[in-house]
Order: C-alpha cells, then sequence, then structure tokens
C-alpha cells in the first residue's frame, strides 16, 4: 500500500479527483456567473436552477424521447439559453441599469419559481441518469482506480472554460464584449448592437450552466434542489475569485473544488465550510477578490 | 432658407438628463467637406449636442437630418451606420484592451474609410505602441487613439468633442495638422472647442453655444472683427 503523509494513496488521489470533479463544476457555473455579471451587471441567482434545468431536460429527453447523452450535450444547453434569453427580454433589460439588489432579487424569485415547479411535477427524490455507454467503466492507474466518465468530465470542462477563456480575451467578438462591459455606450456609438449582444451574452451564461448540469446529470441525481445544493458554494467561489474576472473564475473554480477534496482527507471536519472560511479571509484581504479588478 | 449642400441639418434640438433640459433648441447645419466649431463656455450644451446628434442621449427631440435622413428618434447604433462617428471628451479608450483592439474596435460599417497603413503615416506613434494597455499611453496618444480608430469606419462625419484638452501645445499642433489633413481627404467635422486659438487655426465657420441654443455664428473670415463679442460669450 502506497502511503503520502501517512494516507492511503487511493484515499488521496481518490478524493483529489473528486475535489476536481467539483471543481469543474464550479469553475463552468462561475465562469458562467462571471460572464453574466460583467456585460450585465447582474448577479445571477437563477444560476443553480438553470444548471438543474439542464440536468432535468438531458433526463426527460432520455426518458420521452430516447435521445442520449451525446445529443443532450449538444441540444440541452441552445434550449436552456434560449428559455435564459426569454427571461433577458421579459425582465433583465428593464432592471440592468439599477442597483445589483433588483436583479439579485429578481433572479433569486425566478430561481424558486422554478425550482418549485420542478418540485411539483417530477417530487424531490433524485431521478437516476446512466453514464453513457462509451464512458462506462474506467482504469486503473496503479495508484488510483480512474472511472472514465469522470475524466471526461474534467477534460472536458477545462476544454470548454479554455474556449471560453479565449473567446472572450483573444477574439474580435472578445473585445467587443470587454470593450461594452466598460463603456456600452460608446460601443453602441460605434454600430455594435449592445443590447442584442447583452442578451446572447446571458443566453451564453445560461447556456454554460445548463451544459454543466447535463454533465451533471450521470454523477450527482437529477434532482430539483441540486441547482440551489450546489449555488451557494459556487457564490463564494466567486467572491473569492472576484466578480467578472474570467480568468479568475476558472482558476479558483477549479482550487478550490481541490482545496476542498484535500480538506476532506486531511480535516474531514472541516471539508463543508473551508470555501466559506477561505472566502471570510478573502474578503478580509483583498474585497475585491483574488482576480477581481478594484474599480 | 434650407442648404440643400448641408450634410447635416440640425433643428430646434431639444435634449435631456432627467429632469434636466439641457438643449433649448440648437438650430445650425454642416456642409459637407466643412469643419464647423462649437463654441461656448462650460456647460452650454456642446457635448450633449455631439451626443445628441449621434443619439447617445436618449430623451432627445427636434430634427437631426444627415444625408437626406432623419436620424431623431434612431438609436446610436443604428446612426453610427449611417456615416457619423464621435470621439467622446473623455476620449474612451478601453482600458482592458490593448492599442490595436481599441483601434479594430470600431467595426467598418461603409466603403471608403482608411486603412491601417494610411492611420498610421496620420499617426506614426501608434504603430509603435500596438500592444501596450489602453490605460498605459499618454493623454496625447489616447486623443490619437481615439481619433485613428474613428477613421476606419467608413464615417463620412466626425464629431470631435475638445479634441486638445489638457495636451501639451506640441501635441495640440500635430492634432491641428492631422485635422487639417482629415479634412483635404473629404471628411466633414464637426469640432467642440473652448480653445478658439486652436479652432482658429482649422475651423471654416463657428457657432456660439449659449443655455442650451446657438446664438450667433459666423465664419473665419469675420472672426477677428467678431474678437470682442466672442469675448464676452467664452468669458475670457
Amino acid at each position: 500500500m502506497v502511503e503520502i503523509f501517512g494516507i492511503p494513496s487511493y484515499a488521496l488521489f481518490g478524493q483529489l479527483l473528486i475535489g476536481l470533479i467539483n471543481g469543474s463544476f464550479y469553475a463552468l457555473l462561475s465562469l458562467g456567473l462571471a460572464v453574466i455579471f460583467g456585460m450585465l451587471n447582474i448577479i445571477n441567482f437563477t444560476h443553480g436552477a438553470q444548471y438543474m434545468m439542464g440536468a432535468f431536460a438531458a433526463y426527460l429527453m432520455l426518458e420521452y424521447l430516447g435521445l442520449d447523452y451525446w445529443v443532450a450535450l449538444v441540444i440541452v444547453p441552445f434550449l436552456i439559453a434560449a428559455t435564459g434569453i426569454v427571461i433577458e427580454r421579459l425582465f433583465l433589460q428593464h432592471i440592468r441599469k439599477l442597483d445589483h439588489l433588483y436583479g439579485l432579487i429578481l433572479t433569486f424569485g425566478l430561481a424558486l419559481i422554478i425550482e418549485g415547479l420542478f418540485r411539483n411535477a417530477y417530487g424531490s427524490s433524485g431521478k437516476p441518469y446512466q453514464v453513457p455507454e462509451l464512458l462506462q467503466g474506467g482504469r486503473n492507474l496503479g495508484f488510483m482506480f480512474l472511472p472514465n466518465y469522470r475524466a471526461w468530465v474534467i477534460a472536458f470542462s477545462l476544454v470548454v472554460c479554455f474556449a471560453t477563456w479565449f473567446a472572450i480575451e483573444r477574439t474580435r467578438l472578445g473585445s467587443y464584449l470587454r470593450a461594452a462591459t466598460e463603456n456600452p455606450t460608446l460601443v453602441r456609438a460605434f454600430g455594435i448592437n449592445v443590447p442584442r449582444m447583452v442578451t446572447l451574452t446571458y443566453g451564453f451564461g445560461v447556456g454554460l450552466a445548463a451544459l454543466a448540469g447535463v454533465m451533471a446529470a450521470p454523477i450527482y441525481n437529477v434532482s430539483p434542489q441540486m441547482g440551489s445544493d450546489l449555488i451557494i458554494v459556487v457564490f463564494a467561489v466567486v467572491v473569492i475569485g472576484g466578480m467578472g474576472s474570467i480568468l479568475g473564475a476558472i482558476i479558483t473554480g477549479f482550487a478550490l473544488g481541490v482545496i476542498e477534496g484535500l480538506t476532506k482527507v486531511f480535516f474531514p471536519e472541516a471539508s463543508s465550510t473551508v470555501i466559506f472560511v477561505i472566502m471570510a479571509i478573502v474578503l478580509l484581504i483583498r474585497p475585491a477578490g483574488l482576480f477581481g479588478r478594484t474599480v | 432658407m434650407p442648404d440643400t449642400s448641408a450634410l447635416l441639418t440640425v433643428a430646434d434640438l431639444q435634449a435631456w438628463y432627467g429632469e434636466s433640459h439641457i438643449l433649448h433648441g440648437a438650430t445650425f447645419e454642416v456642409r459637407a467637406g466643412e469643419v464647423v466649431t462649437l463654441l461656448g463656455r462650460n456647460g452650454v450644451g456642446k457635448t450633449t449636442t455631439l451626443k445628441s446628434i449621434m443619439g447617445m442621449v436618449e430623451q432627445r427631440s427636434g430634427s437631426v437630418r444627415f444625408d437626406g435622413r432623419e436620424l431623431i428618434g434612431l438609436s446610436s447604433d443604428v446612426i453610427a451606420r449611417a456615416g457619423i462617428a464621435i470621439c467622446p471628451e473623455e476620449r474612451g479608450i478601453f482600458a482592458s484592451l490593448d492599442v490595436r483592439e481599441n483601434l479594430l474596435l470600431p467595426p467598418q460599417l461603409l466603403p471608403g474609410g482608411l486603412d491601417l497603413d494610411h492611420i498610421f503615416e496620420l499617426f506614426p506613434n501608434l504603430r509603435e505602441r500596438l500592444t501596450s494597455q489602453g490605460a498605459k499611453l499618454s493623454g496625447g496618444e489616447q486623443q490619437m487613439l481615439a481619433i485613428a480608430r474613428i477613421l476606419r469606419t467608413g464615417a463620412r462625419l466626425l464629431l470631435l468633442d475638445e479634441p486638445t484638452e489638457g495636451l501639451a501645445p506640441v501635441v495640440i499642433q500635430q492634432i491641428g495638422r492631422t485635422i487639417g489633413a482629415l479634412k483635404a481627404q473629404g471628411f466633414t467635422i464637426l469640432l467642440v472647442e473652448q480653445n478658439f486659438n486652436f479652432a482658429a487655426t482649422i475651423a471654416d465657420r463657428y457657432y456660439v453655444m449659449e443655455h442650451g441654443r446657438i446664438v450667433d455664428h459666423f465664419p473665419t473670415a469675420a472672426l477677428t472683427a467678431n474678437m470682442g463679442k466672442l469675448h464676452e460669450y467664452l468669458g475670457v
């Protein structure tokens, strides 16, 4: 038996893997929140519900239409993004210029409504969702057992995070986004349809949440409250990373997942609170977050 | 008497910021190829006039006709596509974008914009600063960049809001030469200036604003004759 710091390696790496898995979801969700906040100035409390809708959409498509995981992975983000676009057009566009609190309360209320509707329709017990056939099983790496599906989740979320970062920081479209975050009035006066860009940005952030939901379906139970369980931690991640920072959201998401996992090995009593302890410390030392810009 | 050669005709332009009524019926025109300067003290509505033409002030009424088309009810992105571009007083350089991104940000909307080589001929300093962050430029470089980036778009009318504000004399001279070069290339320019010594070197005509209205106008040839009045208007 291999031991590291007196801890058996399978336990250490096992928790590290769980940490990376959780970190993948933290990163995907806080990335969406950061993108939305940067452009819309809205703290999207509906994010957890939209993640849950993604998971449910995958479940329902399999159950009623026989469409498998891979189809869901492609279609569901667009489907849920479309519902996000409706929300933006109906509600959010009218309150963007008001204090953050309005957006927060509105999106929080929407989250409660959506969650309630799903609980009403499907009950609060979780629905099982099978790991896709292609990714069943796993491999023994010697020091630990790595399930294929979990390896896929980590790799794919890294790819999605990097692609999002690249699109925002390195492309022409991304420069429109960054500029509109700073000065939307002037960007619009340059002939760019900023309101449409805002709507699509919200749709994109929501689509990311839904994508995370589809990826989560085979790992966690598909249940109406799966989003609200996760979103509290994700908001702590966003506070630590700094609102509005793309790279900050990604790095902090993965890092905190790993820290949480390691805490489970070395000091299990603190594993559910460690992120909030870190949040408190960061708020004291750097109120704008580790990667946040102080404006 | 409507002048058929006017590119921009502003009539009874009114504008509000919330409760405050800033423009009280400004009326003036700019002909194709002219450099026209709006003079006036701080707070008389010069900047608001430019922003209202550009559609950046939400509450506005009256008439802004450009190239025969009424723009008053249109949003600023649509107005931009009609062929007007603005260089705002605060310059509006995006701090999170580098110089190249700032320069390439305004999309080409109409044919006839300057290409990059041409722009670097006018602003040689920018070529060396392409990878600098927008926030790291000097005031003069920021002003050059703010003008340079709207030349690519194909806009025919440029609205320049106090391009010399806070700049060193040598930079002001360079900006003066640039505006002259732009005029020679057929751009029409509506300029807001406090510094009429600068304006005198480049403008064809002047309008004087007071309390949100145009109160006087004269061509450059009549500048000396009107100096006394002008000192009174500007309070200098």
